[in-house]
């Protein structure tokens, strides 16, 4: 088991700190939860703090970026995607001001706090906004291969990240780069694609279905949501095979519409669902508990899949 | 360019923007009347910039809060050479980058602004960099009083005193009216040198179409060293044109060809004087 994505973002910032003086984190009081006391301690001169402030907190960002600045926006995921959105849109996205804003604790990862601090509608909000790279990485291994392709990036990225430990998946292809789904699992009976903190049960899912009925599944983590990697998902889509999509947000507007769109667009016809919040008051709980009522679990996915191949 | 040269020049912008706000059926027409003298003031005598070289990474940054008054900003950076003025015989047009606010595709403009309540914070960020870098450029936007009640503004304000942006110059173009009326009666900002001031800002107030005043102010270095500097430049809305002075209806009038006519003939006869 490896450690939480977002303790991998914080020391991947300070391995790039220690090289490029142009490494600038912008945080609205959330260093603590972005675990970026450390990088604050060690790179004083390199963290603009500007309270709790979203809208300035990207604005700011934003001026750095254009002045030449790496700028690292990093706030909860619920406010930096709803309370900024029209900072992202306009001084980020439209501007072309290279930000990488961070989302951090996001999807549902703050569990019983509540809506108020769930992001489950910032795929969509992002999807729907011209010239923005959204990154969800699965893993840690991912995670520091996005945010060091982000301080190179030169355009603007908004990544988002949790608070769970996650595992290091099985790795076939090990390349990363924004725009390309990593495949961790092959098998022609069944696609699966997920992304961000999903992609663990799916894999679990996948590995249940072989144990217990011989069914092959592909796994991907399509961690890149925009722009998708629509070569990666017709190859998937070309033999038929049932496609299940499972992501932590709404199952309006995110990665699952995102597939969805293109298929129907291209002419495919493979069963599909999509796995993910429905539109409804979310129900209470820990993230494991929302996960597993909704089905975003082994086994919930498991049972999707039966389901999708009639077993 | 002498002072005289200067007045002249701030009459010949008025009728530019007015001639390209006429041709083009839309604009803000009191707004941009309202800050063209400092406009004038910031592009002739303050900023360092270069139309040839505007990348340029110590030039002074200028990025318009104010978005919507761009026919301002377009004709005193055509007439600073960042683009033929006779390109703005497309603004407004289908496919021109001569659209209704300030966008980068237009040589000169830093920022893509419209929507209130952005320029400062990105300033903000811009001055933070400056310092970082030990750089000596200054940062300057310019506010509109109707968009004073952004929220955004007020988180800028607060992190421009906390991190003692004195390279940072905040204009307001107060001219005290917006879309809907008085500012006082829409939503009060009254007694905004006060509160600057108490949020950390050193203030100056000054007669936004005095351009010696205003050229002091934005001159000066910083009022106070480890202060923002927020200069209050007093105007008024529709200024030079005697039936748009303070009348609401030209927040985003466009005249009739008898209207004009009588505009270019005010601004004809204020050229003689000077």
């Amino acid at each position: 088991m490896g450690i939480a994505n977002q303790v991998v973002f914080s020391e991947t910032m300070q391995q790039l700190a220690e090289t490029d003086k142009d490494i600038i984190a912008v945080t609205s009081d959330s260093r603590g939860s972005g675990k970026l006391v450390p990088f604050a301690q060690k790179y004083p001169n390199q963290i603009v703090e500007v309270g709790i402030a979203e809208q300035n907190l990207v604005g700011v960002a934003a001026g750095l970026a254009s002045a030449g600045k790496k700028a690292f926006a990093v706030s909860p995921a619920c406010f930096l995607s709803a309370r900024a959105l029209e900072q992202i849109k306009n001084d980020v996205c439209y501007s072309d001001n290279p930000v990488t804003l961070v989302g951090i604790s996001s999807g549902i990862s703050y569990g019983a706090l509540g809506t108020t601090h769930h992001s489950l509608h910032d795929y969509a909000a992002l999807r729907a906004i011209n010239n923005i790279t959204i990154v969800a990485p699965a893993d840690n291994f991912e995670t520091e291969q996005a945010v060091k392709l982000a301080a190179k990036h030169n355009k603007p990225v908004y990544m988002r990240f949790g608070k769970k430990a996650m595992p290091f998946l099985d790795e076939t292809n090990s390349d990363f780069e924004f725009g390309k789904g990593r495949i961790v699992r092959n098998g022609g009976d069944l696609a699966i694609i997920a992304c961000g903190e999903t992609v663990y049960p799916a894999w679990l899912a996948a590995k249940k279905l072989e144990d217990e009925h011989g069914i092959k599944t592909t796994v991907v983590s399509m961690h890149t949501i925009k722009p998708l990697d629509v070569k990666l998902l017709e190859n998937l889509a070309e033999n038929g095979r049932p496609i299940i999509t499972v992501e932590e947000h709404m199952v309006y507007g995110g990665l699952g519409e995102a597939c969805a769109s293109h298929l129907m667009q291209n002419g495919y016809k493979n069963s599909f669902k999509i796995m993910g919040i429905p539109d409804e008051y979310t129900v209470t709980g820990s993230q494991v508990e929302i996960f597993n009522y909704y089905g975003i679990s082994r086994d919930g996915i498991y049972k999707t899949g039966k389901k999708l191949l009639k077993i | 360019m002498t002072n005289k040269e200067l007045k002249l020049k701030s009459v010949f912008l008025r009728k530019s923007l007015l001639k390209y706000i006429y041709n083009a059926k839309a604009g803000h027409t009191g707004g941009s009347l309202s800050c063209v003298d400092t406009l004038n003031v910031l592009y002739n005598r303050v900023l360092n910039v270069d139309p040839n070289d505007f990348k340029n990474p110590n030039r002074d940054r200028y990025i318009q809060s104010k978005g919507h008054c761009v026919e301002a900003l377009f004709v005193t950076l055509a007439d600073r050479g960042f683009f033929p003025m006779s390109d703005l015989e497309t603004l407004c047009q289908h496919k021109s980058h001569y659209i209704g606010h300030p966008t980068k595709k237009v040589n000169g403009v830093e920022q893509n602004t419209g929507a209130l309540g952005h320029g400062l914070p990105i300033c903000v960020g811009e001055a933070i960099s400056a310092k970082l870098d030990g750089k000596t450029h200054r940062v300057y936007t310019l506010l509109g009083d109707g968009e004073l009640p952004e929220g955004s503004n007020w988180e800028a304000f607060l992190a421009a005193a906390h991190y003692k942006l004195d390279n940072l110059y905040a204009i307001l173009d107060y001219n005290k009216q917006q879309i809907t009326g008085d500012n006082s009666e829409v939503m009060n900002t009254d007694s905004v040198s006060e509160k600057l001031q108490s949020f950390g800002w050193a203030v100056k107030e000054v007669d936004g179409h005095n351009l010696e005043e205003l050229e002091a102010a934005l001159n000066s270095g910083p009022l106070e060293a480890g202060k923002p500097n927020f200069i209050i430049a007093h105007t008024v809305k529709g200024k030079g044109v005697s039936y748009m002075e303070r009348n609401l209806k030209w927040h985003h009038g466009v005249p009739t060809p008898e209207q004009y006519e009588l505009a270019l003939s005010e601004l004809n006869e204020a050229e003689a004087l000077i």
